[in-house]
């Protein structure tokens, strides 16, 4: 028997609007991804308690790339032969630029920087316990009404 | 008073491939070294190694490695590691001794031999380790670092693919007849525009390789250099800063920033690396005559040239276009061919940068001379938050 699991466990929510799992400090506030324990790296702070938080699900493109060729072990790849992806770094409106995979389907020239992103979850890799999931950014579509400038 | 320490020798081992163990060419650049400098190695009383992290034990503990490998002379020992910025910090480990008068000869040597391809994290199950995980997770090799940065020149600055193949072109003629260099032969840019995208808009010959190679350093104080009529190349300057909080520019190998929400420093972390090596020295960016920046790509070499101010955000490919970078023009960077001639032997590569210079300031820099230079400055960057930046003098 299988299951849909996330590839790394407590980092995103799943479900329909799926979600980044950041750490709040208690004492100063500041967001943190991935999650962290222990000790505030605010060097003004000497909180050592953090809740859960959920980032914003949107963000704006900081930049951008590809995968050409397939990355080496510990990187598994789900086809064979291997099929390109993009990668997007994302500014959420918590401060925080991260890294994802762009969802199936887009390429490079399907965004550019500042462009809105949104987050995702799609399958990373299949294993023998199952599909196994991880967070990716999707172009949010632009309102059709204007046309974009050359 | 004075912070200076004399550079007494230097020397390297091509780089190249060779498959050999690293020790071999650690011991060939510290004997150049030492040979540059006419120091026997019995007077040495100080050894530091860089670590390498792919060649086993004896990598862990270079300095002793080499020590053995040059004949135990009972010098005292240390070993540095920061990734790419191991040099700047073992040079810093043995500035420190000698300017504290607790030694008075130091060799500082690098030394590497690397696997072919990307470079990947060693074998094993990491989720707690961020070099595992961005690859596990996202696919992220080095490369795709290099060319988030290169893409956010092109959409910010409107640099051009063609301008990161000139940093190629320029390169690759400056390195042309360095004895040291890998790679001796001058590119075209359409060599560089035809050649596969790896990670775009980054080519193939836009991304240094990885090498085999060794770099040595002789340090001694300046007190020591005058006794013995040595060469009259300085340190001023050694910046191993780390970053500022709030992190906010995306370093590899981490998938994420530290957030902005509640106001940024001053200086970006690469900014701050070139600034504190300035303010150590007491010159500024007007006082440099030639660099060594850390070309991992040659969009790289861009931004190093603004993060050193040479000139200002976003101005870079303007030096670039008008030749100011070239040997002959106004701020010659990176006149050993840099990276793009050498590949990255990681240990090596900033000790490689400082042998470069000093070669470039006695006006040994045969065939890539930066007439008359008397300043010059390094830059690179080590994972995990490691500065490196170096200003020598004469």
């Amino acid at each position: 028997m299988t299951a849909t699991t996330p590839a790394i466990e407590g980092w995103f929510t799943t479900g329909p609007e799926p979600a980044l799992i950041g750490s709040a400090c208690t004492t100063c506030s500041t967001v943190f991804f991935p999650r962290t324990a222990g000790f505030c790296r605010n060097p003004a702070c000497n909180g050592d308690e953090f809740t859960d938080t959920e980032l914003s699900r949107r963000g704006r493109v900081w930049s951008y790339t590809d995968a050409q060729y397939q990355p080496p072990a510990p990187y598994i790849a789900p086809t064979d032969p291997y099929v390109p992806f993009a990668l997007a770094a994302v500014e959420v409106p918590e401060g925080i630029v991260i890294l994802g995979q762009v969802a199936d389907g887009y390429t490079v020239d399907d965004f550019q920087v500042g462009d809105e992103m949104e987050l995702v979850v799609e399958t990373l890799y299949t294993d023998d316990t199952g599909d196994r999931t991880i967070w990716r950014w999707r172009p949010v579509p632009v309102e059709p009404v204007e046309t974009k400038e050359a | 008073m004075s912070h200076d320490v004399a550079i007494a020798g230097v020397g390297m081992h091509p780089w190249g491939k060779w498959g050999k163990n690293f020790v071999e060419y650690g011991v060939v650049a510290a004997r150049a070294a030492l040979a540059d400098a006419g120091i026997p190695w019995a007077d040495v009383d100080l050894i530091v190694g860089g670590e390498t992290v792919r060649n086993g034990y004896g990598g862990y503990v270079a300095g002793a490695t080499f020590a053995q490998a040059l004949g135990w002379n009972g010098a005292r020992v240390a070993t540095s590691y920061a990734a790419c910025a191991t040099g700047a910090q073992a040079l810093d480990t043995a500035r420190a001794r000698i300017l504290a008068g607790l030694s008075e000869v130091a060799l500082v040597v690098g030394a590497d031999t690397t696997p072919k391809g990307f470079l990947a994290p060693n074998a094993g199950e990491r989720y707690d380790d961020p070099d595992w995980l961005r690859f596990r997770l996202l696919g992220m090799t080095n490369p795709a670092y290099f060319a988030l940065y290169a893409r956010r020149r092109m959409d910010l600055y409107g640099a051009t693919s063609e301008d990161f193949a000139q940093v190629k072109v320029k390169n690759a003629k400056h390195g042309l007849s360095n004895p040291n260099a890998r790679y001796r032969k001058e590119v075209a840019a359409h060599d560089v525009l035809s050649s596969a995208i790896v990670a775009d808009p980054l080519h193939l010959l836009d991304i240094c390789a990885t090498s085999d190679g060794a770099a040595a350093v002789i340090l001694c104080s300046v007190e020591y250099a005058r006794k013995h009529g040595l060469s009259d190349v300085r340190i001023k300057a050694i910046s191993t800063v780390t970053p500022t909080f709030p992190n906010t520019v995306i370093d590899m190998p981490l998938m994420s920033t530290e957030s902005s929400a509640g106001g940024v420093p001053e200086f970006t972390f690469k900014q701050s690396i070139g600034q504190a090596a300035y303010e150590e020295a007491g010159i500024g960016p007007d006082d440099v005559d030639v660099a060594e920046v850390y070309d991992l790509s040659t969009a790289l070499e861009l931004d190093w040239i603004e993060d050193l101010q040479l000139c200002k955000q976003g101005e870079a490919e303007q030096l670039l276009r008008a030749g100011d970078t070239t040997i002959g023009g106004r701020i010659p960077v990176n006149p050993s061919g840099g990276l793009a001639c050498f590949g990255e032997a990681v240990p090596a590569q900033a000790l490689a940068q400082v042998c470069e210079l000093t070669w470039q300031l006695r006006g040994q820099a045969a065939g890539r001379q930066v007439e008359g230079a008397r300043v010059g400055i390094t830059a690179n960057q080590g994972l995990f938050g490691h500065g490196s930046s170096v200003i020598v003098a004469r």
